[in-house]
Order: structure tokens, then sequence, then C-alpha cells
């Protein structure tokens, strides 16, 4: 239970092309997650999947079964909205039991699934509030608490953590990976966030102008991305890209270094450069260098390199950990 | 001396509020005291204010020469049963308006308040001729539909503007959720709109109970409703002060009160829109 396979399927917006027609397939039990700037199409084709946007060419199956033309209700699955979209004039209760209560499921199955889910979710003690009582990272649960009732074939999320602080982001973002880990139901996340793409994904899809970059696990992305765009999206800070004399000595239109592969160095390397901003971050400080044609570079040196503003320093790139694109942006293997 | 400068200000416009609120209710409580003056009080110069023989003369007079009940129930009939048509009218207009909105929508929104704009006089002579041939001269079913067809983009408006606060995320949700149409619009919409709803319905009730134009030029004597009550003591043998004062009286106390009583809504209903 739980796979979806997207065949050449497509969206057009009043005429305006926004998914030109996309081929996927999520497997039982994966956490997928789209990944990809303002704009590129993730929250839409995940929209399409929830049957919340009719299609406008292509298939859509999910468990082997054609749900192009189904209702969202029909589909099986379950969505947490970016808004937690919860009932403002019913209690925690009615929330999570309102999909039970729309199955036509009795009164007692009902607070039972509730009061389970409750007590995953840590919500036992709000079950009579109402959600302007709840704070931001308690509604986020409550919307939670209402998919999982259902029992779902799969889970969407679309952007289930852009409304909340940083430190609950973090949080959640654990307690949401457990629930996967425990449910062992396919999820698909929707987030414009790299970070989390990288620490929640089995699988990441990663979405630019509507048209699918690149899929892979995060490691495999980070590791050997196949173009200039997911070079640039995947890794925090991103990579250096450097095009020129310097690309061209190593037959390639474009080169692309990670800051964590460039060796710094204060009396040797092969590029030199001055600092300008160094951002200490405790056990790193990211160097941001002024490497002349190079352009700037970013480097992750040691938390307790030294170095002062305008100071000249020096770099060497690992030569494995080198990324080569041709003048299209493709990655030469 | 920062916080002696915030609580002289709190003052200054404590003060400013008062007199405010004094000057527009003066005609009101100017109407309500004279209405307990004799005939002769009530032209007196210099005015009397407070200090004259009072009674209840005009009062007694007033119910006396006049069938106010009737007055007042034409203008019970008439407010609310305008306002329930026309809510039966424009929920779902609204409601189409502000969740499946088309190319056009907002041009119909305009041109439906674009009616508002036109002086009523201007369809008058039309108007007259028409419930003149079909014979709704001075009934009650003939002002009710005015009142229902010149409020209607006004509850049309007011109810496309509480709808549109109703998130589409939680009516996508309630689609997730298994909800269908109809249980939608039963446990998620309309729970949501009901204040929206009550205070459109207030807000019109009083609408139309004020409406004085059309109630005056399209009824006599059985249709009228209490506005038309008011102007038969404006009366060609002359100017009765006391007696147009208790009618008038008589005729905004019922309404006062429902407007009293319903405040927390209203305000909600006239300031609709200017904050999230």
């Amino acid at each position: 239970m739980g796979s979806i396979v997207l065949k050449n399927v497509s969206k057009v917006f009043g005429g305006h092309q926004v998914i030109p027609g996309i081929d996927l397939s999520i497997d039982e039990g994966e956490f997928v997650v789209f990944v990809g700037p303002s704009g590129c199409g993730k929250s839409t084709l995940l929209r399409l999947i929830a049957g919340l946007e009719d299609v406008s060419g292509g298939e859509i199956l999910i468990d082997g079964r054609n749900a192009t033309e189904l209702p969202p209700a029909r589909r099986g699955l379950a969505m947490v909205f970016q808004s937690y979209a919860l009932y403002p004039h019913m209690t925690v209760r009615n929330n999570i039991g309102f999909p039970l209560k729309m199955a036509g499921e009795s009164k007692e199955t009902i607070d039972k699934k509730v009061g389970e889910a409750a007590r995953v979710l840590n919500l036992t003690n709000y079950l009579d509030r109402r959600p302007g009582q709840l704070s931001g990272g308690q509604r986020q649960r409550v919307a939670i608490g209402r998919a999982i009732v259902r029992q779902p074939s799969a889970f969407l999320f679309d952007e289930p953590l852009s409304n909340l602080d940083a430190a609950l982001r973090g949080t959640m973002r654990i307690e949401i990976s457990e629930l996967h880990q425990q449910l062992k139901t396919t999820m698909v996340y929707v987030t414009h966030d790299q970070v989390e793409a990288m620490t929640m994904a089995d699988k990441i899809v990663v979405l630019n102008i509507g048209r699918i970059e690149q899929v892979g696990s995060p490691l495999d992305l980070y590791r050997s991305p196949q173009n200039l765009f997911v070079a640039g999206f995947i890794g925090s800070p991103r990579m250096n890209l450097i095009t020129g004399e310097e690309a061209a000595k190593r037959q390639a239109a474009t080169i692309g270094v990670r800051p964590e592969h460039v060796v710094l160095s204060k009396s040797k390397g092969e590029w030199s450069g001055t600092v300008g901003v160094s951002e200490h971050l405790g056990s790193d400080t990211l160097l941001h260098v002024d490497a002349g044609k190079l352009g700037q570079i970013t480097v992750r040196a040691d938390g307790e390199f030294q170095v002062r503003h305008g100071e000249r320093v020096y770099m060497t790139p690992d030569p494995q950990r080198i990324h080569r694109f041709d003048a299209e942006g493709q990655a030469i293997r | 001396m920062a916080r002696m400068a915030s609580r002289r200000r709190k003052l200054t416009f404590t003060v400013i509020a008062w007199i405010i609120a004094l000057l527009i209710f003066f005609p009101i409580l100017w109407t309500i005291l004279t209405s307990f003056k004799t005939e002769g009080d009530a032209v007196a110069v210099p005015p009397h204010f407070l200090f004259f023989h009072w009674t209840t003369e005009n009062y007694t007079e007033v119910w006396s020469r006049s069938s106010y009940l009737l007055h007042f129930w034409n203008s019970v009939v008439i407010s609310i049963g305008s306002t329930i048509i026309g809510l039966i009218i424009a929920i779902p207009a609204a409601w189409a308006m502000a969740f499946s909105p088309t190319k056009r929508t907002k041009d119909v929104l305009m041109w439906m308040l674009s009616t508002k704009m036109m002086p009523a006089v201007g369809v008058l002579v039309p108007i007259y001729l028409i419930f003149k041939n079909t014979g709704l001269l001075d009934t009650r079913t003939g002002l009710v539909i005015i009142m229902t067809l010149i409020n209607l983009p006004i509850i049309v408006w007011m109810l496309f503007t509480y709808f549109k606060e109703i998130p589409n995320d939680i009516l996508e949700a309630a689609r997730m959720d298994g909800a269908t149409l109809g249980k939608e619009i039963l446990y998620i919409l309309t729970p949501m709109a009901v204040p929206g709803i009550a205070s459109t319905l207030l807000l019109n009730i009083i609408l139309a109970w004020n409406e004085a134009f059309w109630t005056l030029n399209l009824t006599a004597s059985n249709a009228g409703p209490l506005t038309a009550f008011i102007a038969s003591f404006s009366a060609p043998e002359g100017l009765f002060y006391a007696k147009l004062s208790a009618a008038s009286t008589m005729a905004i106390a019922p309404i006062l009160v429902m407007g009293w009583f319903s405040q927390k809504q209203l305000v909600r209903g006239l300031t609709f829109g200017a904050v999230k």
C-alpha cells in the first residue's frame, strides 16, 4: 500500500504550462521530498497527486490503480497543509475525528482512534481545546493527527514547517521522521528548504521550472549532481562555481567545488585571495574569499583557524571532488 | 514625563470622542426631549432644554390618532421579509463568487454595486408605473420586493467579503478528509460563516427599517411602514413638532433597542474586512 506513479503528468494554468510532463515513481513506504525554489511547481505537483487540481494530461496511479479522475477523498491520501487548515470552530477532538466522521465510523471507533492519535502526538491534554488556544507546534500536531487517523496509503505534506520558528522546526523535523519510522507509510513532502530535504528524505526530487532536474538519495545528489542547478541548490553553503580559464584547464565550461572540499593554508596553495567576511559558527568558520579572476570563493575552515579581514590566504581544491560541467550545464563524468 | 504626556493625550482623545458622540446623538436626544413637551414649549425661543412642563399627551394623541401597530407591523414584515429573501438569493450568489470565481466575477460585483451609485429618483417613474400596472402599489408584497432589490447588492458584497475570509485551505482539507459538497457546506462553511451572515442580517434589517424614499413614494395608508407614519405627522395643517417627535421616537425605538442588543455583531458588520 502506498505506491504512487506519475506518467507524463502535465499541468496548464490559463494557457501557461506549469508542469510540462513528469514521470516519477514513488515506492511503498518511501519518504520522498520535492524540493526546489519557489515557483518551481513542487506544490502544484503535490496538489495534482492529492486531486486538489485536475491534471491537464497524463496519468496518476495510486497503488496501481488509475486515480487520475478520482476526487481527493477517494484517493486514500491524507494531506497536511502549510497553514495547518484546522477547523477553527471545532475542538481538537472533533478536528482529528472529522475524517472518521465523514467516513461514517461509529462514535466508539472515532473516540478510540482519536485517543490513540492524541497519545502518539502528545495531545491528550488538549483534546477539548480549540485550535485558537494552541501554539504553532501543537496546531501542526493536530493537523498531523487528523491525517494519521485515516490510516491513509500515503501522507502528503505541503511545506508543513515553514510557519514555525527555527527551534520548533528542528524538533518537528525529528518528530515527522520518527513518525515515518513508526508508521512506515509513504510520505511525500514538499519544501523549499534543502536542509529539510537532506535530513528527512529517502529520496529527493529536485524540481526547477516544472521539470525534474534529478532524483536520488540525499547523498547521491550531494556527491554527484547531474547538472549545475542541482549542484548549486543542494548543499549549504552552496557549491563554488568557477568558469573561464580555470575551468578550461580541466576541459570543462564550469567547475564546481564545495566549501568543505577546499583546503585552506596561510603559506601555499593552488589559488589565492584575500579574506572578506568570515562567519564563525563555532565548530566551523565560513570564509568568503575574494579570489580575483575566480570570483568569490566560500571555504569551510576549522573553527580554530585564525584569520583577519583582508589577510591573504591560499586554497587548494580536493581534485577528487571537483565537479565538471559542460556548456549546457550537464555534468561531465 | 512621558507617562504624564501619554495620560494627557488619552484624556484629550476621550474628551474629543465624547464630544463627537454627543454631537451625533444630539438630534435624537432633542427629538426624544421634544416628544415630552407641549406644542408651545416645543417651539419656544430660546428653547427649553430640561426645564419645561413634562407631558406624555403627545404619545397618547399620536397613539389614538393613528394606527401605530399597523405601521409597526408593516415595518417588521418589510424589513425582515426583504432581508430573508435577500439572504436566500445572496448566499448562493456570494458563495459561487467567493469559491469558484470566474474571470468576470469582479465585473459582476462592480456592476451590482454600481446600481447603488445611481440616484433612486432616476428610476422612480418607471418603477411607479410598473407597480401601478401590476397592482403592487401600497402593498407589503411590493415593498418587500423593492426593498430586497435595492439592498441585494449590499448583502451580496458583505457576504462575499465574509466568505472570502474563509481560507481555501480549510475547504480543501475538508475535501481531503472525505467531505462531500453538502457536508462541506453543513459542517465547515456554514458554522464559519454564521457570524458574517448574522451581521449582514442585522445591518440589512436596519437599512430596510430606515429606508424612506421608496416607502414614502410607493405606499399610502395600507402598507406604509413607520417611516410613512412619521411623515404623516408633518401634515398640511401645519407642523406639530412635539407630536412629530413623539411619532419619530415611537418609530426609532424598536430598531434602537435591537441595535443596542446586537452591538457586537453590528460593529463587526460595519468594519468588516478592515482588519484581518
